[in-house]
C-alpha cells in the first residue's frame, strides 16, 4: 500500500543515496526519533528509566559497536566486557581529574581511549583468525579486568577498590550521581545512541563498511582485489572500541554510578552483548537495537511473569532465564541465523508486495 | 641448594599437576573438534552438569525438586536413598550419553554445513541452556563431591623430599590420582581410536566427512559417539575438579582456562592438549611465583591467555596443530 518505491521519484543523486530511500521508512524513522526525543522525556519515571530505557540505550550502543566488529568485519571478540571497563575507568579518571570539563567531552574521550586499547588488542587479528582470535580477545577481557582491580591508580586509591561517579552536570543539568533526574540521564544517553547509530549506519554504507564486509566474507580474496586488511581490520577495531567505550562510560557514570570491575564488566557482559548481536542479527544496525531490546526486556518480563504472577522463588526464575536465553540462541541459529533483523527484512519485503503474493 | 630454587621446583611440580587437570578438560574439546569441526564451548558446563548429576544421583536427590515444589507446593527433596559411587558413575555416564544423543538430534543435526563460527555460538547457547537446566535439576548451592579419591598432602613425597632437600614438598594426593587417571584416559582413548571399529570410523569422519559417508559410515552415529566420549571425559574432569574445589558454578569456567591450552597445543592434536596443559600449568604457577608478588598477585587469571596470545602471533596453528592453508 504505502510501503513501496513506486511513485517516489528521485531527482538528484543526493536523494538517491540517502539513508532511507523508501518514503515510509524515512517517515517512520523521523517519527521514532521525534517520539524518543520529544515524548518519552516528558512521561519517563525512575522505574522505566532504570529498569528498561537506560540499559536499552546503553546496551544498544555496545551492541552496535560489537556488531561492527563481529557482524560487519567478521572478527569475533569476547573482550567486550573488558573494553567497556576501559571506557568506564577512562571516564572516571577524566571526571575526577578535570571536574569542570563537560561530560560530553569526557565520554567522547573515554570512547577514544577505548578505541586505542581496542586497536592494540586487535593487532594480533592480522595473524590470528576465527576462534583463535575469539580466544585471543579473552586475553584482553581477563587482563584488563585484572589490571583495573590491581592497580590502585585506576580507582584513585579508594579503600573499597570501587569507583563511584561524582556529581557532574551538563549546561547546569545534573546527569551523574544520585541526584540526577531520570529524564536528564535518559536524554544524555539518547543523544549518544543517536549519534552512534547515525555514524555506524553511514560508515557501513560507505567505503569503510564495504571493505569491512569484504574482509568478513573472505579476507584473502579481499586482499587480492586491493583491500588493505591492516587498515580494514584496525579501523573496525577502532570504531567498535569507540562505541563500546562510550557505552562502558555511560554504563558506569550515568546508569550504575558505582562499579566493581569484576562484577560489572566480567566475562558475562561480553557474552551478553554478543548474544544481543546474534539474536538481533549479525551485520545489521537495526538488529543491534532489536537484540538489545530483547535481552533487556526478557529478564524484566520473566520476573513479572515468574515472580509477580506465579509467585515462584527468584532463583528458579533466574535459572529459567538461562535456559530460555540458551535455547533462544540455539533456536535462532538454527531457524534464522540472521536474527530478528532478518525477520524484519522479510516482513518489509512482504509489505512491499502486499496485497500481491509476488 | 638455595631455598628459592627448591620453592621453584615445588611450584613447577604443582604446576605440572594443575596442567594435567587443564589438559583433561582440553581433551574433550579436541575430541569433538577433530571429529565434527565443532568448537564445543559447552565442554566446561558439561563437566559441571556431569559432576552435579553424579552428586545428585549419589545423594538420591529428586531432579527438579525445587521447581516441582514451587509449582505444586510440597517439600520433596530426596528419595531417601544413597547410591554407591561406582554405580552412580555408571548412571551418570548413561545420562551423558543421553545428553549427547539429544544434542545431536535437537541441535547439531540442524546445523550441519553451517560456518564454524555459527556452530561455536550455538555451543555457547547450549552452555547457557545446560547451566540453567543443571541448576534447575539439582539446585545451585555448592556441593561436596566424594567418590573416595584420597585428598590432602602426600606424606611419602613430603618425607622423601625432606630427606633430600631438607624441605618437604606439598603435593596433593588428588593431583597424583588425577595424573594417573588422565594417563589412563588418554591411553584408553588412543587404543579406542586406533584399534576398534568405531574408533576407526571416528578417525575417518575426522579426516573427511564426505569420504566417510560414502564408505557407509553413519555420521549421525559417529557424532553421538563423539559427544558421548566428550561427555565421559567431561565427567572425569568434573569428578577431579569437583573433588578439588566443590561442585559449583565456577567449575564451568575451567572451560575458559582450557581455551589457551588448546591454542598452545593446537585444536586438532591430543598430545598437543596435554603438552599445552602442562606448559600453561607450569607457566602460570611459575609466573605467579616469580612476578606475581611484584604486580599485586592473582596473575593466574590472565597469564594463560596472554601467553597463548603471544604464542599465536608467531605460530597461528599452535604447537602441534595442522598447518592452516588458506585458499580463495
Amino acid at each position: 500500500m504505502f510501503y513501496r518505491e513506486a511513485g517516489d521519484f528521485k531527482v538528484s543523486y543526493q536523494d538517491d543515496s540517502q539513508t532511507f530511500p523508501i518514503k515510509f521508512d524515512r517517515y517512520r524513522y523521523y517519527a521514532v526519533l521525534a517520539f524518543a526525543f520529544l515524548v518519552i522525556p516528558f512521561v519517563i519515571n525512575d522505574y522505566w528509566a532504570n529498569a528498561i530505557l537506560l540499559p536499552f540505550l546503553i546496551y544498544s550502543i555496545a551492541a552496535i559497536g560489537l556488531n561492527i566488529l563481529v557482524g560487519y568485519c567478521g572478527q569475533v571478540s569476547l573482550g567486550t566486557g573488558g573494553f567497556m571497563a576501559v571506557g568506564a575507568y577512562a571516564v572516571y579518571k577524566l571526571m575526577t581529574a578535570f571536574p569542570e570539563v563537560s561530560m560530553f567531552i569526557h565520554v567522547l574521550l573515554a570512547g577514544g581511549i577505548t578505541a586505542l586499547v581496542c586497536v592494540a588488542f586487535g593487532l594480533p587479528s592480522l595473524r590470528i583468525k576465527g576462534f583463535y582470535l575469539a580466544v585471543a580477545t579473552l586475553a584482553a577481557q581477563f587482563f584488563l579486568v585484572w589490571l583495573f582491580n590491581r592497580v590502585p591508580w585506576f580507582y584513585n586509591y579508594s579503600a573499597s577498590g570501587q569507583i563511584n561517579a561524582p556529581e557532574r552536570d551538563v549546561f547546569g543539568i545534573v546527569i551523574t550521581g544520585p541526584n540526577a533526574a531520570s529524564w536528564a540521564t535518559y536524554f544524555f544517553c539518547l543523544i549518544f545512541l543517536a549519534f552512534c547509530a547515525i555514524v555506524a549506519r553511514n560508515l557501513t554504507r560507505g567505503t569503510t563498511g564495504r571493505t569491512w564486509m569484504a574482509i568478513r566474507d573472505m579476507d584473502i580474496a579481499a586482499e587480492i582485489i586491493g583491500v588493505n586488511p591492516l587498515k580494514a581490520k584496525l579501523t573496525a577495531f577502532a570504531v567498535s572500541g569507540f562505541f563500546i567505550g562510550i557505552s562502558g562510560a555511560l554504563f558506569f557514570a550515568v546508569y550504575l554510578g558505582a562499579v566493581e570491575v569484576g562484577e560489572a564488566f566480567g566475562i558475562n557482559k561480553s557474552f551478553l552483548v554478543l548474544f544481543m548481536v546474534i539474536i538481533g542479527g549479525l551485520g545489521s544496525i537495526f538488529g543491534s537495537f532489536a537484540g538489545a531490546a530483547f535481552l533487556v526486556l526478557l529478564p524484566v518480563v520473566l520476573k513479572v511473569i515468574g515472580v509477580d504472577l506465579m509467585g515462584w522463588p527468584t532463583d528458579i526464575v533466574a535459572h529459567f532465564q538461562l535456559v530460555i536465553v540458551g535455547a533462544l540462541i540455539v533456536f535462532f541459529l538454527i531457524v534464522e541465523p540472521h536474527g530478528l533483523a532478518q525477520l524484519w527484512r522479510v516482513a518489509k519485503e512482504k509489505l512491499r508486495l502486499w496485497p500481491f503474493p509476488h | 641448594m638455595p631455598e628459592q630454587l627448591i620453592f621453584a621446583m615445588e611450584v613447577t611440580l604443582n604446576g605440572l599437576m594443575a596442567g594435567v587437570l587443564y589438559a583433561l578438560v582440553a581433551l574433550g574439546f579436541v575430541l569433538i573438534y577433530k571429529a565434527s569441526g565443532i568448537f564445543n564451548y559447552a565442554q566446561g558446563v558439561m563437566a559441571l552438569f556431569a559432576a552435579m548429576t553424579l552428586v545428585g544421583i549419589m545423594n538420591g536427590q529428586v531432579p527438579f525438586a525445587h521447581l516441582i515444589n514451587a509449582i505444586f507446593g510440597g517439600h520433596i527433596t530426596h528419595f531417601g536413598w544413597t547410591i554407591p559411587s561406582f554405580l552412580a558413575i555408571v548412571l551418570t555416564v548413561a545420562v551423558m550419553v543421553l545428553l549427547a544423543w539429544l544434542v545431536q538430534v535437537l541441535v547439531m543435526k540442524h546445523l550441519v554445513g553451517q560456518e564454524p563460527i555459527i556452530l561455536f555460538m550455538a555451543t555457547i547457547g547450549l552452555a547457557y541452556f545446560l547451566e540453567g537446566v543443571a541448576d534447575l535439576m539439582w539446585g545451585s548451592e555448592i556441593k561436596t563431591l566424594d567418590v573416595g579419591i584420597p585428598q590432602g598432602i602426600n606424606l611419602w613425597i613430603d618425607e622423601k623430599t625432606y630427606n633430600i632437600f631438607g624441605y618437604g614438598f606439598f603435593i596433593d594426593n588428588l593431583d597424583i590420582v588425577a595424573t594417573v587417571v588422565a594417563a589412563l584416559l588418554v591411553t584408553g582413548l588412543v587404543i579406542f581410536a586406533q584399534y576398534t571399529k568405531q574408533g576407526r570410523a571416528m578417525r575417518a569422519v575426522a579426516d573427511d566427512h564426505q569420504a566417510a559417508l560414502s564408505v557407509g559410515i553413519s555420521l549421525n552415529f559417529i557424532w553421538v559417539l563423539v559427544w558421548s566420549v566428550a561427555g565421559f571425559v567431561a565427567l572425569v574432569a568434573g569428578i577431579m575438579w569437583g573433588t578439588k574445589s566443590g561442585v559449583q558454578f565456577s567449575l564451568s569456567l575451567i572451560a575458559l582456562k582450557a581455551l589457551p591450552v588448546l591454542m598452545l597445543g593446537g585444536f586438532t592434536s591430543i598430545p598437543g592438549a596435554i603438552v599445552g596443559g602442562l606448559i600453561i600449568g607450569v607457566g602460570e604457577k611459575l609466573f605467579e611465583f616469580a612476578i606475581g608478588p611484584m604486580v599485586g598477585g592473582a596473575t593466574e587469571n590472565w597469564f594463560a591467555y596472554v601467553l597463548a596470545l603471544l604464542f599465536l602471533v608467531f605460530r597461528p596453528q599452535g604447537l602441534f596443530g595442522e598447518k592452516i592453508i588458506e585458499r580463495v
